[in-house]
C-alpha cells in the first residue's frame, strides 16, 4: 500500500514534466472536439492519431491518447444537451433530461451538471484504481459469459417499465431494437443474418448511426414542423450560473455516489460506459420521489448518467492494463498502441513498467482536473451556440450528423441509414412510442444475445447455469428484484389494481 | 474533422517524405503512388490484423518510406466480407491494399459471400501467425497426453475467436486427430479468449502467442504445444525458465495437427506489375526496420515471407486445405 503511494508520487513526477503537461492539453482539446462531433468517436480519433505518437516516449504518448479519451468523454455531453445528438454512445441517456433543460433555457446548468458529474465519476474511479487495482483485476476475472449476461439482464431490468407510457409500446420498441441488433454477422454461428445479400446490411446497424438519426434528425424534423422555433436562446448565460449549479450538484451527493458505484461496477465487468449510463439513469428515476419529472428536464437525469458513464469509462481502463482485454473500442485501439511502443499489456505490466502505469494513473488525476476547468470555462460559449437562429443551425446540424454517420465506419450507406432512422424516430415520437428502450436494445442486444448463447453452450442447454454460482446468482437476483419492484410498489399501494408490467 | 485529422497526418507524412527526398534520393521506381494509400483491414480495431496494419502505417510514416501517407480503414462487417468485397470491386485501383488473415478463405466458404481471393492480386506474405495450445496453469494438465486423456474423459470447453474461423477449425482438427469431443465457445477477440481461460470459464484455447504471452509470464497460463512443423524460433527467456523455443510442437507430442495463419497483403484486380512491385519493395523495406523486427519477436511470428507466383501458389494450396478442413467440419455454406 505505502509502496503503491510512493509509485503514485513517482507517477506525478512523470506526469508533471512540462512536455507531458503540453501533450495532456493537446489531447484534451482534441478529445473534446472529437467528442463533440457525433460518430467520429474516441476510438476513431485515437486510431487516426496513433501513428503520430510513435516517435514519442510511451508515457507521453499514452498520456496524450488517454487525454483524448477523457476529452471525448467530456465532449460527448455537449451536443447531447444542446441539440439532442449524442456525440458518443454513453451520452444517449444524457439527452433524456439534458435536451429538455436546454429547451427551457437552462443549457448552462445542464452542461455544468454534466461536466461536474463526469469529473466526480472519473475521480471516484481513479481513486478506486489507485487503491484497489489488484483486487479489481481479480473481480474482473470472475466474469464469464453467464455473469456477463446477468449484468446485461440487470441493465434491461432496470429499464423495463420505466417509461410512463403504454407498456405494450415499450415492449414493441424494445423488440424492434433487438431485431435491428441481430442484423449482420452472428458471432456464435459465424453466419450472416437478415442481410439479404446486401453489403450495407452485413455491417449491421451501427448504434451511433441509428441514434444520430433517431434522436438528432427526428428532433430537427419536429422543430421544423413547429415552425423553425428553438426556445433555448433567451436565457442569460453568465458564469454565475456555473457556480450555482455547483451548489445544486453538492445537494445531490447521494445520487452522485450511487452513480459512481454503478459506473465502476459496469466498467470492471467489461460491460462498459454505455449500459452504465442507462442503468444509472433508470435507477435514479425510479428511486427519486420526483421520478415523474425525469425526461422533462430534471437535473438529476443529467447527473446520474454522466457520472456513471465517466466512472465506467475510467475504470474500464483497468481491465485493459491488467488483463489485456479492452473494455471499449477506444481501449482496444490504445491496446494496439501499447504493443507498438513495445509494452505488453497484461498482468506483468504493473510489475515491470511501474513508471508507465503510475505515470498514466497520475495523468488521469491531472488530466481530469485540467479537463474540468477547460470545459467549465467554455460553458457560456457552448451555451451561446443556441442563440444562433435555428434556420442556420439546423442545416449545420444536419451536415454534422451526416459527417458523423459517415465517419463511424467510413460508409456512405450509413448516411442513408441515418436519414431513414430520422424518419422512423419522427414517426415514433408522433405515435408516442418511446425511443429509449429501442436504443437500449440496439446497443446491448447483440452482446446480450451472445452472452446468453455462450452460456448455454457451456452448460449444454441447461438454464441453471444462470444461478449455479454465487456471483451470477446474486446479480440475477438483483436483476429480478429491480424488474419486479414497480409491481411490488403497485401492489402495496393499490392491491385491487392489476399490475401492468413484469 | 476526420478530413482535418487526415490532413494533419497527411501534412506530417508529406513533411517526412520531403525530408526523405532531400536526404536520400529514392531509386527511380517505375510507379509511385500519387494519392494517399487506403489500407483496408477486414476486421475490427484492436485485433491482430489491425495492429499489424497500424504498425506498418507507423513505420512507413516514421521512416518516410513512401511519398504518400497510408490511411488505415477498418471494414470488418460480415467477418471481413465488407472489406474484401470493396477491394474486389475496386478494379485497377493502385491506391488500395488489404491485409488478410484466414478469413480470406473462411469468410466466403462459411457465409457464401460472392468473393474469392483469386479475384485479387497477391502482393506479399508478411509472416505467418502461430497457434499454441494453452491451458490454465492450475488445471493439472501438463502435457499434450494429459490433455488428450482429459478431453476423452469429459467434454472440455475450448474458447476461441469467432465461429467457423481459424480457432474453431483448429479445434475440429484436434477432435479429428484425437477422437475426443469438445465444446467450442466463440468469443469476439483473442484478448477476451485468453482472459476467459485465466478466469477458468473455458478449459483450453488455441490463442496466438501475442494474445496470451502476458498471462504466460504472470504464471496464469501454460503452453502445451505449438501447431507448427518446427518449434518457434525466439530463444530469449519469456518466463523464468522457458522461452518460445522450449514449447514442443504438437506433432512431437503425438497430436498431429498443423495450422498457421496468413498475414499477407493483396491488391485489387487489374493492377499493373509495376504497381505490385512498388508495394513489394515498400513492404520489404518495412520488414528491414527495427520496429518490425520487434513486432515479429514479440508475437513469435513465423517469418516465412514470399511474393509473386510462390505466394499465389501458397494461397491456392491453403484455400484447398481450408475447403477440405471446413468440409470435414461441416462448416461450408449451404444454400
Amino acid at each position: 500500500m505505502t509502496a503503491d503511494l510512493a509509485s503514485l508520487l513517482l507517477g506525478f513526477q512523470v506526469a508533471f514534466q512540462p512536455s507531458n503537461l503540453l501533450f495532456m492539453l493537446i489531447g484534451l482539446v482534441l478529445g473534446i472536439i472529437i467528442g463533440v462531433l457525433p460518430g467520429l468517436g474516441g476510438a476513431n480519433g485515437i486510431a487516426i492519431l496513433l501513428p503520430l505518437t510513435f516517435a514519442m516516449s510511451p508515457v507521453s504518448a499514452i498520456i496524450m491518447l488517454s487525454c483524448i479519451y477523457w476529452g471525448a468523454l467530456f465532449g460527448g455531453a455537449i451536443t447531447s444537451i444542446l441539440f439532442n445528438i449524442p456525440g458518443e454512445p454513453w451520452s444517449v441517456a444524457t439527452t433524456f433530461d439534458g435536451y429538455p433543460m436546454a429547451r427551457e433555457g437552462k443549457a448552462a446548468e445542464a452542461l455544468t451538471a454534466a461536466f461536474i458529474g463526469s469529473f466526480v465519476g472519473a475521480l471516484f474511479a481513479i481513486i478506486m484504481i489507485t487503491l484497489l487495482a489488484p483486487l479489481v483485476a481479480k473481480l474482473a476475472l470472475q466474469f464469464g459469459p453467464p455473469e456477463f449476461f446477468a449484468v446485461m439482464f440487470l441493465a434491461f431490468a432496470a429499464f423495463v417499465g420505466l417509461g410512463g407510457g403504454s407498456p405494450v409500446k415499450t415492449l414493441a420498441a424494445m423488440m424492434i431494437g433487438f431485431l435491428l441488433a441481430a442484423v449482420g454477422l452472428d458471432t456464435v454461428t459465424g453466419q450472416l443474418r437478415m442481410t439479404f445479400g446486401s453489403v450495407e446490411l452485413m455491417r449491421g446497424f451501427d448504434f451511433l448511426v441509428v441514434v444520430i438519426g433517431l434522436f438528432g434528425l427526428s428532433e430537427i424534423f419536429l422543430s421544423v414542423e413547429e415552425g423553425l422555433s428553438f426556445k433555448g436562446g433567451r436565457a442569460a448565460i453568465r458564469l454565475k450560473v456555473v457556480f450555482e449549479t455547483f451548489k445544486t450538484f453538492l445537494s445531490h451527493w447521494a445520487l452522485a455516489i450511487r452513480s459512481c458505484i454503478i459506473g465502476c461496477f459496469m466498467g470492471i465487468t467489461p460491460a462498459g460506459a454505455t449500459p452504465a449510463s442507462f442503468m444509472s439513469y433508470a435507477i435514479a428515476k425510479r428511486s427519486s420521489p420526483d421520478g415523474d419529472t425525469f425526461g422533462k428536464g430534471n437535473i438529476k437525469g443529467v447527473i446520474a448518467p454522466e457520472t456513471a458513464a465517466h466512472a465506467a469509462g475510467t475504470s474500464a481502463l483497468l481491465p485493459m492494463l491488467a488483463l489485456g482485454i479492452p473494455g471499449s473500442p477506444t481501449a482496444a485501439v490504445l491496446l494496439g498502441g501499447l504493443m507498438m511502443w513495445g509494452l505488453q499489456p497484461g498482468p506483468m505490466l504493473f510489475v515491470e513498467q511501474k513508471d508507465f502505469v503510475w505515470g498514466l494513473i497520475a495523468s488521469m488525476y491531472i488530466g481530469n482536473v485540467v479537463g474540468l476547468i477547460l470545459v467549465i470555462a467554455c460553458v457560456p460559449w457552448f451555451a451561446a451556440i443556441l442563440r444562433i437562429p435555428f434556420a442556420l443551425i439546423a442545416s449545420l446540424i444536419i451536415v454534422v450528423c451526416a459527417i458523423g454517420a459517415f465517419s463511424v465506419k467510413n460508409a456512405y450507406g450509413d448516411i442513408v441509414t441515418m436519414f431513414v432512422f430520422g424518419v422512423v424516430g419522427y414517426v415514433m415520437k408522433k405515435l408516442q412510442y418511446p425511443l429509449a428502450p429501442m436504443v437500449l436494445a440496439v446497443v446491448l442486444g447483440d452482446r446480450t444475445e451472445q452472452a446468453f448463447r455462450q452460456s448455454l453452450l457451456i452448460s449444454q442447454g441447461d438454464l441453471s447455469i444462470f444461478w449455479s454460482r454465487p456471483l451470477v446468482a446474486s446479480i440475477m437476483a438483483v436483476g429480478f428484484f429491480v424488474l419486479l419492484w414497480p409491481l411490488f410498489q403497485k401492489m402495496m399501494k393499490r392491491p385491487e389494481l392489476k399490475p401492468q408490467q413484469g | 474533422m476526420t478530413r482535418f485529422l487526415k490532413n494533419l497526418g497527411f501534412l506530417a507524412a508529406l513533411l517526412l517524405a520531403a525530408l526523405q527526398v532531400t536526404l536520400s534520393p529514392q531509386s527511380a521506381s517505375a510507379w509511385e503512388p500519387n494519392r494517399p494509400i487506403q489500407f483496408i483491414v477486414p476486421a475490427g480495431t484492436g485485433g491482430g490484423a489491425d495492429q499489424m496494419a497500424r504498425v506498418i502505417q507507423g513505420i512507413v510514416s516514421k521512416h518516410g518510406l513512401a511519398k504518400q501517407p497510408i490511411v488505415v480503414v477498418n471494414k470488418g462487417g460480415g467477418a471481413g466480407a465488407e472489406g474484401f468485397l470493396e477491394i474486389q470491386g475496386a478494379r485497377a485501383n493502385p491506391h488500395m491494399i488489404v491485409i488478410s488473415l484466414s478469413n480470406l478463405f473462411t469468410t466466403p466458404l462459411a457465409t457464401g459471400v460472392p468473393f474469392n481471393w483469386k479475384n485479387l492480386t497477391p502482393v506479399k506474405m508478411l509472416a505467418l501467425d502461430e497457434f499454441v495450445l494453452w491451458v490454465h496453469a492450475e488445471s493439472g494438465i501438463n502435457t499434450v497426453a494429459d490433455f488428450i486423456e482429459k478431453s476423452k474423459a469429459g467434454r472440455l470447453k475450448m474458447g476461441g475467436t469467432g465461429s467457423r474461423q481459424e480457432d474453431q477449425i483448429v479445434t475440429v482438427a484436434i477432435e479429428k486427430a484425437t477422437g475426443a469431443q469438445m465444446t467450442y465457445i466463440p468469443f469476439r477477440g483473442g484478448g477476451e479468449v485468453a482472459t476467459q481461460l485465466v478466469g477458468r470459464h473455458v478449459d483450453a484455447t488455441v490463442n496466438n502467442p501475442i494474445e496470451a504471452v502476458g498471462h504466460w509470464r504472470s504464471g496464469a497460463l501454460k503452453p502445451l504445444c505449438v501447431f507448427d512443423k518446427e518449434r518457434l524460433k525466439p530463444v530469449e527467456k519469456i518466463t523464468a525458465t522457458q522461452s518460445w523455443a522450449d514449447i514442443p510442437t504438437c506433432k512431437e507430442q503425438g497430436l498431429d495437427v498443423e495450422y498457421l495463419m496468413l498475414r499477407g497483403i493483396l491488391m485489387p484486380p487489374g493492377v499493373s506489375p509495376q504497381q505490385v512491385q512498388f508495394y513489394v519493395d515498400l513492404l520489404k523495406r518495412v520488414a528491414e526496420t527495427p520496429e518490425w523486427r520487434d513486432l515479429v519477436v514479440q508475437g513469435a511470428f513465423n517469418t516465412t515471407t514470399m511474393a509473386g507466383k510462390d505466394y499465389a501458389d501458397w494461397l491456392e494450396r491453403e484455400e484447398e486445405r481450408h475447403r477440405a478442413l471446413m468440409k470435414d467440419a461441416g462448416f461450408l455454406h449451404t444454400q
